[in-house]
């Protein structure tokens, strides 16, 4: 079962934090806090696993995750989920992520947190994994998508909305916002024999 | 810079297109969470961020409790609630608003309300009740959308008491014509199940239909639930095998539709819950692993593709593979391909690798052989996980040979690490290892020195104790166990003449300890030296109190020879007056000792051995003391639950304002007080707190902290005899194959690389003393760690010291032991204060004590039985009711003569004082039926009258066999006791001849077995006929419980043959009716807080429908029908006289609603489980 998904960027700003067993608030920032700890002095040349802080739960978790340009995404599972399974489901809602924001950044994850979560909760279902297909996703999210133009009915004022955002003086924001490599495969490993 | 600002700028666009469409009330939005954002990114301190969203705090509590926000603004509200939450700041004023948003709002607005509910909110918070009937509308509704959001929430927070209003809602989803939709309603039951099994255990039948559904979705959904299934019990589920091979022989044929492709790979995720599943049906099973040999070897043959999930799939196959029974060509297949994970450059794929590799090697070491120098460059990684990893394969390869280099290279780890879990978790296994292969004496102590002080005061509390025991117990000759604690003296000493600040609490304690004990094995040590060591612990500073009181009592073993009386002098004058208690009670026993130099050696001997101590659990060397002190006026001495008990009855108002005016929840007060006192002496409650962790922890092992332990809470601490591994050991075979495996080792290695630079020699030599020992012969008996090692340190097997009650003394107390005669001497006046009397732990007898009886009478006869003092009969008056036989059975015999509570539910209240009421009655008409109720009473007589007359009266069970053989046959009757279940066992001869020496043994791990009388028979005539009882207890709720036993006896002489049984009881014999008036309901209904609804059936009659269901439910349940006002009927009922469980039914409709109540979790559930059946078979 996963028990916890988190994402924040490269200073440990929480970007998502989902958990699937109930902890305190103050346990929560904890383990986010400690995650990003144990994530962020990893180099980038070893492996995405790591054996469970003593926080979240002793031997039998342990943390998988993967970093993309300015975002890591840490999922905590317990032994009955597959290591490597868990890795490309984090690729599979990169991959998803990035097709539904169309090119996605950081900024979208923090404007759009409710978007995300939606995305992920079509992914992952109280802890368990529900789909692991793009495609899939996507159009359940579609779907939802349609209900809100539906009801939004008339367009608005986009132009004033890009206006707005570009008055908007974003000091520290812009630092490495796009992810260029976020469409990155995993690479290929030489011939397995 | 600026390009970067550009190209944020050019992102932008895209990022609002998206928002675009929804119109201006979004955009206002977006700004408002765009400005919080910005302002978050200028700050620079985490306080000005926490002023910040104060503030937005503020101004969103504003907004949301405006009339005028509309539900636009709301949701938007609701995300920037979500921001801050997910920041780490409460906003609990937002909770109700996302539920009513999710209550009223259109879809939007509810995905919105339930997405920061289920992120708000967890399983156990009040308002999720309010958001229950919102649900199940959702549930209902035609729109799919907002049934699948329905679906999520549920499956994410949901009260689990709610369960039973929504889930015939979703099963009935389980044939809903959306795939999505039917996927999400499996997820969501196996949900439920894992919060709450009982509630769904009669929907297995429709899983089975979802693991057969024509959507591959669907079935994969299923097996998460299987999955979980098949991990609890295997063998109930292996009749599916056939099914899941043939799935995954389609998925992995291609059989799917392409949409399940990822990469080309069909449904790789679904495969690998397939492998797990196979792994754990095939486990030590031949026939059903046979049926899956062709599809592993199919996966493991397609799956040599090159993308990352194939690996997964690979690496799922090869542990199946190794899981299952095993088949040599498929193991072969599958040791290649561990082989391919470890030699990977992929670093994923080497630590994967190297977990199946430890994972393997214990069924085939030589696999670790074959990779021995990959492991060894492992071991060099420069990713600390992979180490690690190495690290654990290396522990389980260890023998006698390798060892050092192993712990050495575990060592040199731990000196790099500081994360706490690796710490805790290496020390202890260096510690394992070191105590199981060490080649010497010194080579262990110097391990262990490093062990104490890198895990320092984290570590395991027992690998010190038993590192303590080791020394103390020794070894097996008495010149060993000499040389490991010369040699532990010598290396302390020197450790404390270096710079010894940054030690560990636990190193200076067992340090201190060593010292006491055994410094006088070294021959020229100035004592004076080893003190004047000492001494300087005890005023350091950060030396904590617990340490300075093992540094004082082993100064105190010390206190001989010259200057002992300064130094006694010097340390009273220190610490005699100290504001800690221990420290002050250690300093006082040093100055007793030092001046009665005889004391001290008939306390304190040197070369205490471990097996010449005894130990006079009942204290009866005391016996002369109490009655001395009890005739010159002192008050007799009361257990502290009891003492406990008469605070409680003063203070009773103030504790709790409803319960205690009832007799239920005295009895349960009680209960509860008696494993947390309060009114304890300062000494005792001192010792009481160090044993604590240790009893938490629920180890039986010995406890060294502190120095008294003979004194806790509840008195005089029994002590659980540690079955001791006296492992009979032969002498592994590794040696002599040693020298022949290094150099096969080494052969091979050599082999491997053809040009050894200097550095490779280096590590073919590390590979060489790592691997040594390892090989195919002996593989087996290197594995297996549960085999018996070739232990260096074999303690000698222990007598065990039988005392009649299972009250010995703490292990630990190899030193203190005799002491515990001086604490009570010092104790001048302990009777109030001190607990004399050992009192029988709750949390630490073993729950089945036969014996139980015979201690407590025992431990009482030193209180002077003459009855001079009104104070000790009123004592004993107020004994728990339990606790001893006669109590018991003249407790019942008095109670018989009213009639049962149970035969006449509308009696008066027995209030539980009532013992204490009519003291003389009982012991007269107590003799009677005592001897009635006699063996020896033949067949022919009536099974009843063959009930002991003290029972007869009560209520009871038919008479049903339990076992039978050619000469015994064993049958059983259940007496419904108001205060426990009375179980009679009929024990009949049915030859002729005499069988001799019959003993009964019961037990059950739910409840608290107590035996009466009649267990254990010398003779049983031919045809005869003999009962022995016992009172079974159940303190918390099971459905259902099971309990075995056997019967031992002698049909000829010398012959001894056993017969067991087993019987199952429900919670149905264990509840009693409780007679309560309705007011007395209503303040207890309040004051409950688990509870349970359900609909139940309703039974038609020609009376009133409530009237006869709850008469139904009356009779075969022995509940209490408080009242029936109209549509609606309260009954009460308790387990035994325990918790009580109240009910409360209404008509609705068709059904009953039935909503239980009671103080104890999990009663509930219980009570309804057997109502709804009642009402199913009526």
């Amino acid at each position: 079962m996963i028990k916890a998904i988190l994402i924040f960027n490269n200073h440990g700003k929480p970007r998502l934090s989902k958990f699937y067993e109930h902890y305190s608030e103050d346990t929560e920032q904890q383990i986010i806090r400690e995650t990003f700890h144990l994530v962020s002095k990893r180099d980038e040349n070893v492996c995405n696993f790591l054996e469970g802080g003593l926080l979240i739960g002793g031997s039998d978790n342990k943390l998988i995750y993967r970093h993309y340009a300015t975002l890591y995404f840490v999922f905590c599972v317990d032994s009955s989920e597959s290591e490597l399974g868990i890795l490309d489901l984090i690729q599979v809602f990169v991959e998803t992520l990035d097709k539904c924001f169309e090119n996605v950044c950081e900024l979208d994850l923090i404007f759009h947190v409710d978007k995300v979560h939606n995305i992920l909760a079509e992914m992952v279902m109280g802890g368990m994994v529900l789909e692991t297909n793009m495609n899939e996703i996507i159009t359940q999210i579609d779907a939802q998508n349609k209900m809100e133009k539906s009801e939004a009915g008339i367009a608005g004022a986009p132009a004033r909305a890009v206006s707005a955002v570009k008055n908007m003086n974003l000091p520290e924001m812009p630092r490495n916002i796009n992810i260029g490599d976020i469409s990155i495969k995993v690479p290929n490993l030489p011939s397995f024999k | 810079m600026s390009d970067v600002v550009e190209k944020t700028l050019s992102a932008l666009p895209s990022l609002l297109s998206l928002d675009s469409q929804p119109g201006a009330g979004k955009l206002s939005s977006t700004s408002k969470l765009g400005s919080l954002i910005r302002n978050i990114t200028e700050l620079t301190s985490k306080h000005e961020e926490e002023k910040l969203i104060k503030r937005e705090l503020a101004a969103l509590k504003e907004q949301v409790s405006s009339p005028n926000t509309t539900m636009k603004q709301m949701r938007e509200a609701m995300v920037r609630a979500i921001y801050c939450e997910m920041l780490g700041y409460e906003a609990s004023f937002t909770y109700i608003h996302a539920i009513k948003l999710a209550q009223q709002g259109t879809v939007l607005e509810k995905r919105v309300g339930y997405l920061a509910v289920s992120l708000f909110l967890n399983e156990s918070h009040d308002l999720l009740l309010l958001l229950v009937n919102t649900v199940l509308k959702d549930l209902q509704s035609s729109n799919l959308i907002e049934v699948c959001m329905a679906l999520t929430v549920v499956s994410q927070v949901f009260p689990k008491d709610m369960i039973p209003a929504i889930l015939p809602v979703v099963e009935e989803k389980l044939t809903h014509p959306k795939e999505i939709i039917r996927r999400k309603a499996v997820l969501a039951l196996y949900k439920f199940y894992l919060i709450a099994p009982n509630q769904v255990q009669h929907i297995h039948a429709k899983f089975r239909k979802a693991l057969c559904d024509k959507d591959p979705g669907v079935m994969t959904a299923s097996l998460h639930i299987y999955l979980q299934l098949i991990k609890e019990s295997p063998d109930m589920y292996k009749e599916l095998t056939g099914s899941f091979v043939t799935i995954l022989k389609q998925v992995v044929g291609g059989k799917l539709p392409i949409d399940f492709n990822y990469h080309s790979v069909p449904a790789p995720w679904l495969q690998i819950q397939l492998l797990r599943i196979l792994g754990l049906l095939g486990r030590e099973d031949q026939s059903t692993s046979e049926l899956m040999y062709d599809v592993l070897d199919e996966s493991l043959r397609r799956a040599e593709m090159n993308h990352n999930i194939t690996y997964a799939i690979l690496y799922e196959c090869v542990k199946a593979i190794y899981s299952i029974y095993p088949k040599s060509e498929l193991c072969e297949k599958a040791a290649k391909c561990i082989g391919n994970f470890v030699l990977s450059p992929k670093i994923n794929l080497k630590y994967l690798g190297l977990k199946a590799l430890t994972y393997v090697v214990q069924q085939d070491a030589n696999l670790a052989l074959q990779h021995q120098m990959t492991i060894i460059e492992c071991l060099d990684h420069p990713d600390l996980i992979i180490k690690k990893e190495t690290l654990e394969l290396l522990f389980r390869i260890t023998n006698t040979q390798n060892v050092t280099v192993i712990v050495e290279k575990m060592l040199g780890f731990l000196k790099l690490s500081n994360d706490d879990y690796t710490i805790v978790d290496l020390v202890g296994k260096v510690a394992e290892l070191a105590e199981k292969y060490a080649p010497d004496n010194e080579w262990f102590i110097q391990t262990m020195n490093e062990v104490f002080s890198f895990g320092g005061d984290m570590m395991q509390p027992d690998i010190p104790n038993s590192f303590l025991r080791l020394l103390a117990e020794g070894c097996e000759s008495a010149e060993e166990s000499r040389q490991l604690r010369l040699y532990a003296v010598d290396s302390y000493l020197a450790v404390l003449q270096k710079d010894s600040a940054h030690l560990p609490q636990r190193f200076l304690q067992i340090i201190s300890w060593v010292l006491g004990e055994y410094s006088h094995l070294k021959e020229g040590l100035d004592v004076q030296e080893v003190r004047q060591l000492l001494m300087k612990l005890l005023d350091r500073k950060g030396v904590t109190t617990e340490t300075r009181c093992w540094v004082l009592s082993s100064l105190m073993k010390l206190c001989e020879g010259p200057g002992a009386d300064e130094m006694a002098q010097e340390l009273v004058e220190r610490w005699g007056s100290s504001l800690d208690p221990l420290l002050r009670q250690q300093a006082q026993e040093l100055l007793c000792l030092s001046l009665d130099k005889d004391l001290r050696t008939r306390t304190l001997p040197l070369a205490t051995t471990w097996d010449g101590l005894e130990v006079d659990s009942s204290l009866s060397f005391l016996d002369g003391f109490v009655a001395e002190a009890l005739a010159a006026g002192a008050a007799p001495y009361k257990p502290p639950h009891q003492r406990q008990q008469e605070q409680c009855q003063e203070k009773a108002l103030s504790l709790e304002p409803y319960g205690l005016s009832l007799p239920v929840s005295l009895s349960s007060c009680s209960l509860t007080d008696r494993q947390s006192p309060t009114l304890l002496s300062m000494s005792s409650g001192q010792s009481g707190n160090s044993t604590e962790p240790s009893n938490k922890a629920g180890s039986s092992k010995l406890n060294l902290e502190g120095v008294k332990r003979v004194w806790g809470k509840e008195g005089y601490l029994p002590h659980r005899e540690v079955p001791e591994e006296s492992a009979p050991v032969e002498e592994a075979s590794s040696a002599v194959q040693s020298s022949s495996q290094q150099g096969g080792a080494s052969d091979k290695s050599s082999m491997a690389h053809t040009e050894p630079v200097e550095q490779d020699k280096e590590k073919q030599q590390l590979a060489s003393s790592l691997f040594v020992g390892l090989g195919s012969h002996n593989a087996t008996s290197l594995m297996g760690k549960s085999e018996t090692p070739s232990q260096r340190f074999r303690r000698k097997p222990r007598t065990q010291v039988s005392t009649s009650s299972s009250v010995t003394s703490e292990k630990s107390d190899s030193s203190h032991s005799s002491r515990s005669t001086v604490d009570s001497f010092l104790y001048g006046s302990l009777l109030e204060e001190e607990p004399v009397l050992p009192q029988p732990n709750t949390s630490h007898t073993p729950r089945v004590t036969t014996a139980n009886g015979s201690s407590e009478t025992k431990t009482q006869s030193f209180i002077p039985t003459n009855g001079t003092f009104e104070g000790e009969e009123a004592e004993e008056e107020e004994e728990e009711p339990t606790q001893t036989e006669n109590d018991i059975t003249s407790v019942t015999a008095h109670r018989t003569k009213q009639g049962s509570l149970i035969m006449n539910s509308d009696m008066v209240i027995v209030q539980p004082t009532m013992w204490s009421d009519q003291p003389k009655d009982w012991s007269q008409d107590d003799s009677g039926d005592l001897l009635s109720s006699g063996s020896d009473t033949h067949m022919e007589t009536s099974p009843l009258l063959l009930l002991p007359a003290d029972l007869r009266d009560l209520p009871h069970s038919n008479i049903n066999t339990l076992a039978a053989d050619q000469s015994l046959l064993l049958s059983s009757c259940h007496v419904y006791r108001d205060d426990a279940l009375v179980l009679v066992i009929f024990l009949s001869n049915s030859g002729e001849t005499p069988i001799q020496e019959i003993a009964v043994q019961l037990n059950c791990e739910q409840l608290e077995v107590a035996s009466l009388r009649g267990n254990v028979i010398d003779t049983l005539d031919g045809l005869g006929t003999s009962v022995c009882r016992y009172t079974l207890v159940m303190d918390g709720a099971h459905t259902q419980v099971e309990m075995t036993g056997t019967v031992s006896y002698q049909a000829g002489p010398g012959h001894t043959q056993t017969l067991p049984f087993s019987s199952k009881l429900s919670l149905a014999d264990f509840i009693r009716p409780l007679v309560i008036t309705t007011e007395e309901y209503g303040k207890l209904w309040l004051s409950f807080s688990h509870d349970v609804k359900q609909n139940l059936k309703l039974l038609k009659g020609d009376r009133d429908p409530l009237v006869t269901t709850l008469d139904a439910l009356k009779e075969t349940l022995q509940l209490h029908i408080v009242d029936i006002i109209g549509s609606e009927g309260i009954v009460a009922c308790r387990l035994l006289q325990g918790a009580p469980c109240l009910l409360h039914c209404r008509i609705h409709g068709d059904s009953l609603a039935v909503w239980l109540r009671s103080s104890l979790p999990g009663l509930p559930d219980c009570v309804l489980y057997y109502c709804q059946k009642a009402l199913l078979e009526h």
